[in-house]
Order: structure tokens, then C-alpha cells, then sequence
């Protein structure tokens, strides 16, 4: 029987190494977080989208097709909000640049906070949608009953995939707990990013 | 030795009546679209060389088995390599796969072309029923599952679609093109009918596209098929496919009866009639949680039937029926249900199983909720 | 059962120069119940982990009758829906990592040394710790089920946000339950990839090792990089149920669809980890019983290599549906297709082995031969599962529950009976009687297949799993899957009665308990004396 306490030094090596190896992969799960967050941006995958701006790309507009770009809001739960798209679709060329307006609505007595969380489908045009402005990049505050209209200002890039003709946004609702330290600290990186 | 050949004749008798099995309609179905089609014959060519593959290995081994008994006095060779053998054995697989591979990727391309949709609908999975929007139509309706809890309980005979029937099945015309967007209010759903061959995740938050179109009028059933918590397999989808000037008259019914509803907002409602109505919307849409007698499923489903909470604060009540519950399975009801629905469930809840609270909750009061 | 204790001194019938096992050399063992928990002999470990994975078989076997008992007949007749989730889910739990994880891990506490000559694992104390985790971890796990609100109900998947923001309060508990059984599989890895670098016998290269070590020690390799992934999904789950963060909810900017990738990651692996070991016993069985050289050594241990590096990169194959976008469906759908080729040349192998061999049917070989059909009827449904656009169909169906029970019985738990027929010579020095294991055998490969067989057509026909009820179209499906599962469950008491007869008598065993066995562990005497090889042997080479 091997004495553990005059442990072979082959033995003492491979433990480290194992063990070296376990804190490694461990801690790569954990980086695989943001980096799957990356990877959806990059790919568009699960309709993800940029969480901050981006700068608007001055370029021809293609105007041999339209595209449809449907706007769909819905409520989670807790939220006593309402919000609402002025219109449901619009129809551009990619390359254009394009304003719509969401209405907020508190329809509570009381202050809370909220945030609307976008997805975009189909995923293969995640990446050609530049949002310039939008307000699901932060959290919102509405008091009790107060209404509040906010822009989302977008481009549709030029090279988006020719399959491609209708785009769909999709902003969900939640309400956001504001004692909780993690949010509070992505909300200010948000904000940072803005300014 | 001779039990091992009874033994074994009894397995081959069995596995003998396997092509007898799959004839008689055991098998994936054709389906009624274009897609459904070239999945099942996809997974049949798939099926037919896995077939092949098992009775060339098979025979080879079953022939050792036979042929190379040690009872026999067979005496055995020492080879134990030989490079050819092994590089065809890689080889061969290899080429079959990619023969696979070839029309499997052509398929699967068909599959993710959602462009040119002539009509989008939304599917919502929620905790246990599914919700379809008509994108631009003006029509949404909740499909909840219509097989009496009594048959599930054996107390009642179960009838010829026992757990695959709906209050609200979707309509969907025939010859055009569907385009799904599918997403969830809590859990991750499934939606699939086999007929369509789609199956596409609902996750909540997120919003996941597929589409189909139907050759053939009919009635399509399906379930959710992700795993979604407690009455997961009482949540199924039905579909009922029409002619195309069918489905355009349907869309103006369901409209019509919308703006109907619509107006019921107005009038003063007596209780008996918002208690008929809401003993309808709770069997449709709360039931499937909180049980069919208000008994719920402690701790995720609280009872409704003597819960102090709801008894003592009606505003509480319907601020949660408005607004649902965040982080648990109560769902907002605010855009899903009309003033009318929530009002009659709100009184029906408030009053059934021996909460006889005598509240009434005008359809009007619940307006000015949701407006305030 | 009253496990026996391997004799302390070595017996008569012991012909091997090289197995001197030297009771007086030792002290004396604690008496009762304190030698189980201080023990660090490799084979004393070894028994505690085939008896606790034993026991946990038919915990995790009676949750499962339990199932199928709901599942004889349309509607609820037994169980509510919930107790029904409970059961699906704590069924493949306990069979996952208390059954076949921690029978495998005793069979290479056993095995190991004696297939490398080395006198005990590496890390001996470390060995007991690993083992007496486990017993903490499925107690602790288990009494979830006693807690408000019942225990896991969510599949042993786990998917949040049904897991997490969705759960029962017990989630806690079963997290913490998982952690600990992870730390035991992590340490024990450690302990065996130790033991198989540093402790072979003088003159035995890494191409000299009998293939079940080779096996075991890529299954450690994954085991070391897959694990952490599993404690870090799981430790994200717990800080989303309890502090408040939100890795997994889509309302505070996170996403359910990153736990599905974080759980595959581990889960594919996973799921070799628990055939690589097969296929390294079933390697050890058929040349012994077909009295002829295992055809193709180093493929077989080049196409280990490669199913185990291929298994990191078909992960997402387990979500085929969630929505991903083509360009990953096509590339999941090709790597995994490509599994099949390394896997196909295995069973070519074996098959190759048998042919102008001289074969016998011990029960040993019954029970690897079964592994060899059954588990291709499995691979080859797997390859059905690879192509994607039917996928879309089979997905959560129970074609994909009649899959992956036939890999998992018939493959891993026959393999893991294979093996325990192959050595109870060894271990009891008695070989297990033959009438009763050949009505084991057959009982068994009858019930297995009247129980998944029919899956296949259920699921085709449009059954999803997990669900506690189903439409009237699918019940004669599910009837004689449930009776092939109470005849396969009743069929495992003959096994206990087989392994209990076996240590307490039955024929003598020599050393060299099977004609054509060749690896080191024949050659000390059977049963193995506590203490073996304490001097090196030589190691002869043989043709490989």
C-alpha cells in the first residue's frame, strides 16, 4: 500500500494537475456566461441584441425591397404597467432609419420600476438591426399612474440576409426589484455606457 | 445449452413481428405538410439503412455465435488486427453518414425559411394552457384543455380524445403559409403537432419562430412536449385547419363577438350572471393550477377555496388576478383577459366553494383598473 | 446483505508466485462497523461502492416501478401529477449518480490495482472520503422527498426557470445533495487517474493496459472537466433561488436557454461517462470467452479517445428545438453523426473478436453479448436522433426515453452485471451459480426489451415523455411496457440472490478463474487476499 504520508511525487504531480484542472474548469463555466453572451451577439443567437447603443452607419439605402418590421409588446408578471407601440409594423428599406414610439403606462398607485426586455427574431437578422436608441437599454421609473412615451430610433443594415422579410421585435415586460444590488449595479453600467 | 435456444427462439419470435407492428400504424405520422412529408421520409430512409446496418452486424455476430462454439470443439484463431478491415469499417460508416447527412440539411433548411408568411400567429405557453394571438387581426383567445377532471380521475368513462381536446382550438386556414412566433409567460413549453412535424420551444422572454402550411382540412392534435411542471401532460394543442374562406369568415365571427364582449363593459351586471361566466373562465384558465374546486397544489398553487388572504383583501385579489404574481406561476392577466372575464372570474372566485364573500365585481370597476 | 469480508490471509488453491498477499504485515483492522468507515483498502472501498450503488439500483429501480405503475392504464389511478414529476425526476437522478456512476467507480476500486499490479489506489484515504460522501449526499437527497412541497420535480435535467424562480423550497437541499456527490466523483477521479500514471507495475506501458483501465481513465479525464462544469450550472442555479442574481431569468437580463447550454456541456459528457467504462469490461469479457485476442487493441483505445473528445462538441444536440440558428443546428447535427464512427468501429471490433474464436456462454459473456446487440439497437436510434430535421419530431418523445434506456440498461447496467459474473470468482473466490444466473439473464433481457421496445413505437406515434397521463391511443404500448418493467424489476432480486450465494459458497474458484482470461488480476489467488502486490510483479507482455 502506498504510505500517504511519503506520497509518490508522480502521485503529488497528477493531483496537482488534477486539481489545477478543476479550478480551471470550474471557473470557465462561470466565464462561459459572458461569453455566451458574446457568442449570441455576434451569431444572433436566441434573438439577442446589443444592450447599449450603437452609432448609426450613414449608408445607401436599398430601396429595391421593403421589409416588414412588426413590434410586439407583452406583460410579465407584477408589473401593473401597460405598454403600448403607436403602430404595430412598419415598412422600410434596409439602410433606412426608422422612429417609433412605445407609451409606459403605471396604471398602479405607487412608484416601481420596470424594465422591457427585447428578442428579435428571426435570429439571422439579430445582427443586422442597429438600435440607436431604445428604451429597453435601462430601467424605467414610472410613479403611480404616470405615462411616459419612449422612442426606439433602429437602422436595419443593408446587408441583411435577402430571406429576410419581416423582422420581429418583441419587448417583454418586468417589473424590477430595486433593493437588489446586482440589478442596481447593471442598471448604473447602463447608464455609463449612455453617456 | 437448450434453455439458451428456447430462450433465444422466443426473442426471435418476438422481434419477428416487428415489421407487422410498424405496418399496422405504429409509426411516425405522414403528416400534412410538405415538411411532416420529407420528415418522414426522412427518418424511414434513416430507419431502413439502420435496419440494414443491425442485419449485416447482427448476422455477422449471431454466425460467430453459432459457428465458433467452444461445445463444438471449435478451436480458435490468434489474429487480432488488420489494418484494411479497419480502415473500411471507418470509412463505409463514414460515407453512409454523410449520404445522410445530404438531404437531412437540404430539409432542414426548408424548415428555417419563415420568409413570405401570409399570416403570423403568436403562441404563448403558459402554466398549463396555451394563448394564440392573430398578429394584426384583432383576435386572441386561451386554449385550455376540455377533458373533465373525472375522467382523469377514472370517475367518469374517458371519451375518444381523452386529454387531447380543447375549449378554443386554433383555426388556421389551409394552402397559406403560418408563420409562428412562439414565447412563454413562465416556464419553457414545447408546442408541437406531429401532423405539422413542428416543435418549437416557448421560453419565456425570448421569442422563437417556425411555420408550417396545412395541405389538408382537419382537426390536428399535439401536446407540449417540454417538460413544464405539475400538469404538463394536461396542456394540448388542437388545431383545426379550414378552407381558406372558412378561416376568413371565422376571423370576423371572433372579431364580432370581440367588440360584443367589448361593449358588456358598460351595463351593471347581476351577480348570477357574472357567476355562470366566471365558473366558465376559472374552468378555463385558473383551473388547470388551482384545481377545479379551488383546492390548489400547496405551496406552488396556493387554494383559492378559504384562502384568508383573498377573503379579506378584495383589492389585493384583483390586483393579482391583473397583474399576477412576479417570480411565481401567477401570470398577469391584464392583456389576456377583458374586463368582463376578469370581473365574472374575480365574483366567481370570490363566492364558490363556501367563500360566500356576497362580493360583486362589476366588469365597469375592473375597466377603471386596468385604465386608471 | 451482510457484505463478506475478503478473507486476511491468503488461500490454498493461490498457484502465483507474484500475488503474495502478507496479512502480518498489516495491523489488525478495526472490529464492526468503524473497519466500513475508516477503511482504506481498494478493495474494501470498492465493495461499499457495488454494495451502495446495489441498494441505490433499486431505490431508484422502486421510483421508477412506481411510474410505470401510474403509467399502466390511461388516467390517474395511483399517484397525483406532482408525486409523479417527484418520481421521474428522483428516478433518474439516483440511476445516474448513485447507481451507475458509483458501480462503475467500485468496479475500478476493485479492478484497477489488480489489472495494473499495483498494491492499493494512490490515494487510499482519500478513497474512503470519496466513497462516504455518497451515502450523505442520496441521504440528503432522498429527504427532499419528506420536505414541504415534496422534492425535485423538474426532470433530472433540471431546466430553469422550472428549477429555479419555478421550484419547490427543497431546491436548496437537492443542490447541495448534487455538490457533494459531485465532490465524491471528482476525488475519486483524481484518485484513479493517480493510480493508472504513477502505479503500474514495472514494464507495463500505457498500450500494455488491459482496455477497462484504459477506459476508466479517459472516463476520469472527462469526469475531472465536466464535474466543475456541473458544480458551477448548479451554483449559478443557487445564487438565482438566494440571492437574488439572475444567470437564468430572462427578467433580470438573463437566460433560460444558458442553462440548457452549461448542463449539456456537462450532460453529454456525462453520458460517456457512463459507457466508456462498458466498453472496457465488454473488452475484458469476449476475447476471455471466446478464448482468442481482443481484435483491435489500439483502435479501440484511439476510438475511446475520440468518442471522448467528440462527446465535448455535440452538446447542443439535446436542443435541437430550442430555437437555435441554423448554422449550429447543421454543425451539432454533423459532429454528432460523426460519434457514430467510433462507436461503430468498437462494435465491429467485438464482433471481429467473436468470429473464428472458440466461444462460450458463462453468464459473464451472456450478459457483455446482450450489451453488444442491445446497446447497437441504442446507438443506432441514437444516429436517427443525430439528424436534426427529425429530431424536430422524436424530440422529448418516448423514442428518445426508448434510446437512451436502451444505452443505459442493456448498455451500462448489463455491462456493469457483465462484470460483477466476470469477477465474483475473484472477489468471493466461488463462482456464481449458473442455473440461476442464466434465469437472471434471460428474465432480464426479456423484461428490458418488453419494457423500452414498445417506447419506441409510443413515442412515434406522438407520446411526449414526463407526463403522468396520456391519450387512449397509447396504452397498449404502455401496458406491456409496464409489465416487462415489473418482470425486469422483479428479475434483479434473483441477481441479489445470485451475489449472495456466491460469497457465502458455490464451486471453488482457482486464480485463473476462466479458461481464457489473461489480465494480472488472475493471477493472485481467488478470492483475492486483502493485500495484493505489494511486491511489484513482472509484467509478461502479451500480444495486443
Amino acid at each position: 500500500m502506498t504510505d500517504s504520508n511519503q506520497p509518490n511525487p508522480g502521485v503529488r504531480r497528477t493531483v496537482v494537475r488534477s486539481v489545477a484542472a478543476l479550478v480551471g474548469m470550474f471557473a470557465f463555466a462561470f466565464a462561459l456566461v459572458p461569453l455566451y453572451d458574446v457568442f449570441c451577439r455576434v451569431t444572433g443567437l436566441n434573438g439577442k441584441v446589443d444592450t447599449t447603443a450603437q452609432a448609426l452607419v450613414h449608408e445607401e439605402v436599398d430601396d429595391s425591397r421593403f421589409v416588414n418590421v412588426q413590434f410586439i409588446t407583452r406583460n410579465g408578471s407584477g408589473l401593473p404597467w401597460n405598454l403600448e407601440v403607436e403602430t404595430r409594423q412598419v415598412r422600410l428599406h434596409p439602410g433606412q432609419t426608422a422612429e417609433v414610439d412605445f407609451a409606459f403606462h403605471n396604471a398602479s398607485d405607487e412608484g416601481t420600476w420596470g424594465r422591457a426586455v427585447p428578442s428579435v427574431s428571426p435570429s439571422s437578422a439579430t445582427r443586422h438591426l442597429r438600435k440607436m436608441s431604445c428604451f429597453c437599454f435601462e430601467e424605467q421609473h414610472l410613479k403611480a399612474g404616470e405615462r411616459l412615451e419612449l422612442p426606439l430610433v433602429f437602422q436595419l443594415a443593408r446587408d441583411l440576409p435577402a430571406d429576410v422579410n419581416t423582422v420581429t421585435l418583441v419587448y417583454t415586460l418586468y417589473p424590477v426589484t430595486r433593493d437588489d444590488p446586482s440589478l442596481q449595479a447593471r442598471a448604473t453600467a447602463g447608464k455609463g455606457d449612455e453617456a | 445449452m437448450r434453455t439458451m435456444f428456447v430462450w433465444m427462439a422466443g426473442c426471435l419470435i418476438g422481434l419477428a413481428s416487428l415489421p407487422a407492428a410498424i405496418a399496422s400504424g405504429w409509426n411516425m405520422p405522414v403528416g400534412v405538410t410538405e415538411i411532416s412529408r420529407e420528415i418522414y421520409s426522412l427518418h424511414m430512409i434513416i430507419f431502413w439503412i439502420c435496419v440494414a446496418i443491425g442485419v449485416v452486424v447482427f448476422g455477422v455476430m449471431f454466425y460467430s455465435l453459432f459457428k465458433f462454439r467452444h461445445s463444438r470443439g471449435a478451436k480458435s484463431a490468434n489474429f487480432h488486427e488488420n489494418t484494411t478491415v479497419e480502415v473500411i469499417w471507418t470509412a463505409v460508416p463514414l460515407l453512409i453518414l454523410v449520404g445522410m447527412a445530404v438531404p437531412a440539411t437540404a430539409t432542414l433548411k426548408k424548415m428555417y425559411d419563415t420568409s413570405d408568411a401570409e399570416l403570423d400567429v403568436m403562441i404563448v405557453g403558459q402554466q398549463f394552457r396555451w394563448r394564440y394571438e392573430y398578429l394584426g387581426e384583432d383576435v386572441a383567445f386561451t386554449s385550455s384543455m376540455s377533458t373533465p377532471m373525472a375522467q382523469v380521475r377514472g370517475e367518469e368513462e374517458k371519451g375518444e380524445h381523452y386529454l387531447l381536446e380543447v375549449d378554443n382550438p386554433l383555426v388556421l386556414p389551409i394552402n397559406r403559409k403560418v408563420r409562428f412566433l412562439m414565447t412563454s409567460d413562465d416556464v419553457i413549453h414545447s408546442w408541437w403537432v406531429p401532423d405539422f412535424a413542428v416543435k418549437q420551444d416557448t421560453i419565456p422572454g425570448f421569442i422563437n419562430e417556425n411555420w408550417t402550411r396545412i395541405d389538408e382540412p382537419g382537426i390536428y392534435r399535439g401536446q407540449c412536449a417540454e417538460l413544464c411542471g405539475m400538469n404538463h401532460g394536461f396542456m394540448p394543442i388542437v388545431v383545426h385547419a379550414m378552407e381558406e374562406d372558412d378561416f376568413d369568415a371565422w376571423l370576423v365571427e371572433r372579431r364580432e363577438e370581440a367588440e360584443q364582449e367589448a361593449m358588456g363593459v358598460d351595463r351593471d351586471w347581476e351577480m348570477d350572471e357574472l357567476m355562470e361566466r366566471g365558473e366558465g373562465v376559472y374552468a378555463s384558465v385558473c383551473a388547470s393550477c388551482h384545481q377545479d374546486v379551488g383546492q390548489g397544489s400547496p405551496p406552488v398553487f396556493p387554494a383559492l377555496a378559504g384562502n384568508q388572504q383573498l377573503l379579506d383583501d378584495p383589492a389585493w385579489h384583483l390586483d393579482v388576478i391583473i397583474n399576477g404574481v412576479s417570480g411565481a406561476a401567477m401570470p398577469a392577466f391584464r392583456s389576456t383577459l377583458n374586463p368582463v372575464e376578469i370581473a365574472a372570474v374575480t365574483t366567481w372566485t370570490r363566492n364558490a366553494w363556501g367563500n360566500d364573500t356576497g362580493d360583486v365585481v362589476q366588469p365597469a370597476e375592473v375597466a377603471e383598473e386596468l385604465a386608471q | 446483505m451482510a457484505p463478506k469480508l475478503p478473507p486476511h490471509h491468503p488461500v490454498e488453491q493461490s498457484t502465483s508466485a507474484v500475488a503474495g498477499g502478507n496479512a502480518a504485515a498489516h495491523p489488525e483492522p478495526p472490529r464492526g462497523i468503524l473497519r466500513w468507515l475508516l477503511t482504506t483498502n481498494h478493495k474494501e472501498i470498492g465493495s461499499l461502492y457495488l454494495i451502495f450503488s446495489l441498494i441505490m439500483f433499486f431505490i431508484g429501480g422502486i421510483f421508477a416501478l412506481v411510474v410505470r405503475a401510474e403509467l399502466f392504464q390511461p388516467g390517474m389511478s395511483l399517484i397525483r401529477p406532482e408525486f409523479f414529476n417527484q418520481m421521474t425526476t428522483m428516478h433518474g437522478l439516483i440511476m445516474v449518480f448513485a447507481a451507475v456512476m458509483p458501480a462503475f467507480t467500485g468496479l475500478a476500486n476493485w479492478m484497477i490495482p489488480l489489472q495494473i499490479g499495483a498494491p492499493d489506489m494512490a490515494l487510499p484515504r482519500l478513497n474512503n472520503f470519496s466513497f462516504w460522501l455518497l451515502p450523505v449526499a442520496f441521504i440528503l437527497l432522498l429527504s427532499t422527498l419528506l420536505m414541504p412541497g415534496g422534492g425535485p420535480n423538474f426532470g433530472w435535467t433540471f431546466y430553469a426557470p422550472l428549477s429555479t424562480t419555478y421550484a419547490p423550497p427543497s431546491t436548496t437541499f437537492f443542490i447541495l445533495s448534487l455538490h457533494i456527490a459531485g465532490i465524491s466523483s471528482i476525488l475519486g477521479a483524481i484518485n484513479i487517474v493517480a493510480t493508472i500514471l504513477n502505479m503500474r507495475a514495472p514494464g507495463m506501458r500505457m498500450m500494455d493496459m488491459p482496455l477497462f483501465v484504459w477506459t476508466w481513465l479517459i472516463t476520469a479525464f472527462l469526469l475531472i472537466a465536466v464535474m466543475p462544469v456541473l458544480a458551477g450550472v448548479i451554483t449559478m442555479m443557487l445564487m438565482d433561488i438566494n440571492f437574488g442574481t439572475h444567470f437564468f431569468n430572462a427578467a433580470g437580463g438573463g437566460d433560460p436557454v444558458l442553462f440548457q447550454h452549461l448542463f449539456w456541456f456537462f450532460g453529454h459528457p456525462e453520458v460517456y461517462i457512463m459507457i466508456l467504462p462498458a466498453f472496457g469490461i465488454v473488452s475484458a469479457i469476449i476475447p476471455t470467452f471466446a478464448r482468442k485476442p481482443l481484435f483491435g487493441y489500439a483502435s479501440m483505445v484511439y476510438a475511446t479517445a475520440s468518442i471522448a473528445i467528440l462527446s465535448f462538441l455535440v452538446w447542443a444536440h439535446h436542443m435541437f428545438v430550442v430555437g437555435l440558428p441554423l448554422a449550429a443546428e447543421l454543425f451539432f447535427m454533423y459532429t454528432t453523426m460523426l460519434i457514430a464512427v467510433p462507436t461503430g468501429v468498437k462494435v465491429f471490433n467485438w464482433i471481429t473478436t467473436l468470429f473464428r474464436g472458440s466461444i462460450s456462454f458463462e453468464p459473464p459473456m451472456l450478459f457483455a453479448l446482450a450489451f453488444v446487440v442491445l446497446f447497437t439497437i441504442g446507438g443506432l436510434s441514437g444516429v436517427m436522433l443525430a439528424i436534426a430535421p427529425a429530431d424536430f419530431q422524436y424530440h422529448d418523445t418516448y423514442f428518445v426515453v426508448a434510446h437512451f434506456h436502451y444505452v443505459l440498461v442493456p448498455g451500462a447496467v448489463f455491462a456493469i452485471m457483465a462484470g460483477v459474473y466476470y469477477w465474483l470468482p475473484k472477489w468471493t473466490g466461488h463462482y456464481p451459480n449458473v442455473k440461476l444466473a442464466q434465469w437472471h439473464f434471460w428474465l432480464s433481457v426479456v423484461g428490458v426489451n418488453l419494457t423500452f421496445f414498445p417506447m419506441h413505437f409510443s413515442g412515434l406515434a406522438g407520446m411526449p415523455r414526463r407526463i403522468p397521463d396520456y391519450a387512449l391511443q397509447f396504452a397498449d404500448f404502455n401496458l406491456v411496457s409496464s409489465l416487462g418493467s415489473f418482470l425486469f424489476g422483479a428479475s434483479q432480486l434473483v441477481f441479489v440472490a445470485v451475489v449472495i450465494l456466491c460469497v457465502r459458497g458455490g464451486e471453488k474458484a482457482p486464480a485463473k478463474a476462466w479458461e481464457g482470461a489473461v489480465d494480472l488480476e488472475w493471477s493472485v489467488p481467488s478470492p483475492a487476499p486483502l493485500h495484493t502486490f505489494e511486491t511489484p510483479p513482472t509484467f509478461q507482455r502479451q500480444q495486443h
